[in-house]
C-alpha cells in the first residue's frame, strides 16, 4: 500500500490582486522506501503542493482534493491531529537547514527535545537516541557534536544534522525540499548517497522537489514534472528522463550542457519565460513556449492520461515514436 | 600580455581571531576574447580572488595588473579612469541594481554616450525595458541587465561571481549562450567563476581549479574534463550527477574543505586524497608545467609530461 496517495489537489492562495490558482489538480503515490521525484522551474507549484499536505500554507488558503496517509486524508484531518503527525510521522527537510535549526540551541538539546517530545523517552533515553541519530547521518564523534551549536557546523554537515532531527521519530514520509540546492557538488553527492541509504534501511518513502535534473536522475525512482501548477509528465525515472514525450520535458533536458556535447554547440533555452501564477495560458499552460502547439493546446486543458509506460498530458505527443 | 593577469596573489583577512589566508599564492589570466573559468568548493578562495582581481580588496602579496597596469585596492581614493573598462558582475543582481531607478537611467551612468537601446539589445532584452524597474524581470533578465550595464563601459575583461547560480534551467541556458557570444563578439576577456562545472564546462575556454587557496590545475576545458590531472578536478567532476535517467549517484568526496587558518602540512588536499602517499603530507607540490597548456599542482604528475591518467579506483567504496 503506498504510504501517501494524493488526488486532484488544487491549491488556491490569497494575494494582493485576489485568489490565485497555483497547484491546479496534482495526483501522486509514494510507495514505502521509494524516492518519488517532482521536479519543475521555480514558481510551478512543487514547493505549494507539499506546503499544502502540512497544513502550513498562508490563513485564506483553499485547498481542495485529498492526501491519503495511512487511514487519514491530510487535507480533511482537524489541525490539532495534522499537527501531531507532522514532525512524527511525516518530517521535512528544507534547502537552508540554517533555517530550521535554532541557532542558540545545541545540537544535543535540539534532538532530545524532539524526541522527547514525540516518543516520551526519558533524557537519557533520549540522548542515546540521539547520538545514534548522529551516527547514522554520519556526524563525525556524535557525543561532541551533542554540546555544538549549528553555526559551528559546516553547511553539508548543517543539513545531515536537520536530517537526523527529521529522522527522530521514524516517519514513513520525509519530504525533501531542494535538500542539497545550496551545497557544493562535491557534499551534494554525500547528502544524495545518504538519502539513498535511509530510504532502503528506514523503509522511508521519500518526496525529494528539485529544480535540479540532475539531482532527479541520480535518486529518484519515479518522477512528475511540474509546469505552472499541474503535472505534464509522469513515471519511471529512466522513462521519463531517457526518453521524454512531453515537449516541456525534452525542452528541461535540452537546456541543460550535456556532459559529452561537442562545445561550438549552442544551448537550447526554452523561448519565453513560465507563466507567474494568476496569469496562467488558458488551454495548455505551456503552449505559447512550446512548437509542437495546434489549436487544441490553445483552449483546452489537456488531462493527464496514462500512455504507454507513463502519463502525459499533451494530446500532440510528438515524440511518441521515438 | 593579458588584459588581466594575477601572479602569486596572497589576500589575508584580518579578525578578532587572527588572521586567514583566504587566498595563498594564486596565479590566474585572462585574454581578450576568451573565457577563463573558477572553480571549486565555497571556501576556497575564488570569490576573493575576484575581489582581488578588481581592486576590492588588498591584497598582501603578489600582483593583479590590467592592462599592464597595477590594479591596487580601493581604499577611498577614486578609482582610476583606465580601470572602468574592468568590471564586475556579482551573482544576485537584484541587490546590485537600484530599485528605485529605471533600467534605462542605471544603464545610462555608465554609457557615457554609447546607446542604451543597443546595450539591450545586445543582451537580449526589448527596448522597453528603459522605462521599467528591476522588479519587472525575472532574475534571468535581471543577470542580463547588470551584463548590459558592465557592458555599457566599454570594457576588456568583465569578472563574473556566480552569475548563472540561482537562475533555472533554461535561463542559464540563455545566459551561457549570452556570455559565449558576448567574449566572441566583442572580445572581451571574461573570468567566470562559478561552482557549476558542468555549465563552465560548456562556457569556458579554459579552466582554474582552486583548492584553499591556491590553483591546483589549470587546463583548456575539454582536456581538463576528460583526463584530469589532479584528484581534486577528478573529484569535482565524478561528483557532478548527470540527468540521463540512469540512477547513478554521483561520487562524493569525503571531508571538507579545511580551515585556512591552518592548512594542512604538504599538499593541502592531501587529508581528502585517495591517491596521497607520503611524500604529500610533507613537501607540498608546486604547480607543475605539463604538456598541452596544462599545469597541476600534484605529484603523482612529472613536469613537461602529459598528465598521467590518475591511478584506477575501481571497487573502492564511494563513501556518503
Amino acid at each position: 500500500m503506498s504510504t501517501l496517495a494524493v488526488e486532484g489537489l488544487r491549491v488556491r492562495l490569497p494575494t494582493p490582486a485576489g485568489e490565485v490558482t497555483v497547484v491546479d489538480g496534482v495526483d501522486y503515490e509514494v510507495q514505502p522506501a521509494e524516492v518519488f521525484g517532482i521536479a519543475g522551474e521555480s514558481g510551478s507549484g512543487k514547493t505549494v503542493s507539499m506546503l499544502a499536505l502540512l497544513g502550513l500554507l498562508p490563513e485564506g488558503s483553499a485547498v481542495e482534493g485529498s492526501a491519503r496517509f495511512g487511514n487519514d486524508d491530510l487535507i480533511t484531518m482537524p489541525r490539532r491531529r495534522l499537527r501531531s503527525i507532522s514532525g512524527r510521522d511525516i518530517a521535512m527537510v528544507f534547502q537552508d537547514p540554517f533555517t530550521s535549526l535554532h541557532p542558540m540551541l545545541s545540537v544535543g538539546k535540539q534532538l532530545t527535545e524532539h524526541v522527547r517530545l514525540h516518543l516520551g523517552l526519558d533524557r537519557r533515553g533520549a540522548e542515546e537516541r540521539a547520538i545514534e541519530l548522529l551516527a547514522d547521518v554520519r556526524i563525525p564523534d556524535p557525543r561532541a557534536a551533542l554540546r555544538r551549536f549549528p553555526h559551528q557546523f559546516s553547511g553539508g554537515m548543517r543539513q545531515r544534522i536537520a536530517i537526523a532531527i527529521a529522522l527522530a521519530c521514524r516517519p514513513r514520509l520525509l519530504i525533501a525540499d531542494e535538500p542539497t540546492t545550496a551545497l557544493d557538488v562535491t557534499v551534494q553527492a554525500g547528502i544524495l548517497r545518504l538519502l539513498d541509504r535511509l530510504r532502503r534501511e528506514h523503509e522511508l518513502a521519500v518526496v525529494l522537489i528539485t529544480h535540479d535534473l540532475g539531482v532527479l536522475s541520480s535518486v529518484a525512482d519515479r518522477v512528475s514534472i511540474f509546469y505552472a501548477g499541474r503535472v505534464v509528465e509522469s513515471g519511471n525515472r529512466a522513462d521519463v528522463l531517457q526518453r521524454p514525450r512531453h515537449p516541456y520535458t525534452r525542452a528541461l533536458l535540452d537546456a541543460l550542457p550535456h556532459p559529452e556535447a561537442p562545445k561550438e554547440q549552442d544551448l537550447v533555452a526554452i523561448g519565453g519565460a513560465p507563466p507567474s501564477p494568476g496569469r496562467i495560458p488558458p488551454g495548455c499552460a505551456f503552449h505559447p513556449r512550446c512548437a509542437y502547439a495546434v489549436d487544441e493546446c490553445r483552449s483546452v486543458v489537456p488531462p493527464l492520461v496514462p500512455v504507454g509506460d507513463r502519463r502525459l498530458a499533451c494530446p500532440v505527443d510528438p515524440f511518441a515514436d521515438e | 600580455m593579458s588584459a588581466l593577469e594575477l601572479s602569486d596573489v596572497v589576500v589575508d583577512y584580518h579578525g578578532r581571531g587572527g588572521h586567514v589566508r583566504a587566498v595563498a599564492g594564486a596565479s590566474i589570466s585572462v585574454e581578450r576574447g576568451t573565457i577563463v573559468g573558477l572553480v571549486g568548493e565555497s571556501g576556497c578562495g575564488k570569490s576573493t580572488l575576484a575581489r582581488a582581481a578588481v581592486g576590492l580588496v588588498e591584497t598582501a602579496g603578489g600582483t593583479v595588473l590590467f592592462e599592464g597596469r597595477p590594479v591596487t585596492s580601493l581604499g577611498r581614493r577614486t578609482r582610476p579612469a583606465e580601470l572602468v573598462r574592468l568590471q564586475l558582475v556579482f551573482q544576485n543582481p537584484y541587490s546590485s541594481l537600484n530599485p528605485r531607478r529605471t533600467v534605462g537611467s542605471q544603464l545610462a551612468d555608465g554609457a557615457r554616450g554609447a546607446n542604451v537601446a543597443e546595450l539591450l539589445e545586445r543582451v537580449g532584452l526589448p527596448s522597453n525595458a528603459i522605462r521599467r524597474y528591476p522588479h519587472e524581470f525575472s532574475g534571468g533578465q535581471r543577470q542580463r541587465i547588470a551584463i548590459a550595464r558592465a557592458l555599457a563601459a566599454n570594457p576588456s575583461v568583465i569578472v563574473l561571481d556566480e552569475p548563472l547560480a540561482s537562475l533555472d534551467a533554461s535561463a542559464q541556458a540563455q545566459l551561457a549562450n549570452l556570455l559565449k557570444r558576448l567574449s566572441r563578439e566583442l572580445e572581451v576577456g571574461l573570468l567566470l567563476i562559478s561552482h557549476d562545472l558542468a555549465i563552465v564546462r560548456h562556457v569556458a575556454d579554459e579552466v582554474s581549479v582552486m583548492y584553499l587557496g591556491r590553483m591546483v590545475e589549470t587546463a583548456p576545458t575539454l582536456p581538463l574534463w576528460e583526463h584530469p590531472a589532479h584528484p581534486y578536478s577528478e573529484a569535482l567532476i565524478a561528483a557532478v550527477p548527470r540527468a540521463d535517467g540512469g540512477g547513478v549517484l554521483p561520487d562524493s568526496l569525503p571531508g571538507e574543505v579545511p580551515d585556512p587558518s591552518h592548512p594542512p602540512t604538504g599538499c593541502r588536499f592531501h587529508p581528502r586524497c585517495p591517491y596521497a602517499f607520503d611524500r604529500c603530507t610533507v613537501e607540498e607540490p608546486p604547480l607543475l608545467e605539463l604538456s598541452g597548456g596544462r599545469a597541476s599542482a600534484c605529484w603523482l604528475q612529472t613536469e613537461g609530461r602529459a598528465p598521467a591518467p590518475l591511478p584506477n579506483l575501481v571497487g573502492t567504496e564511494s563513501v556518503e
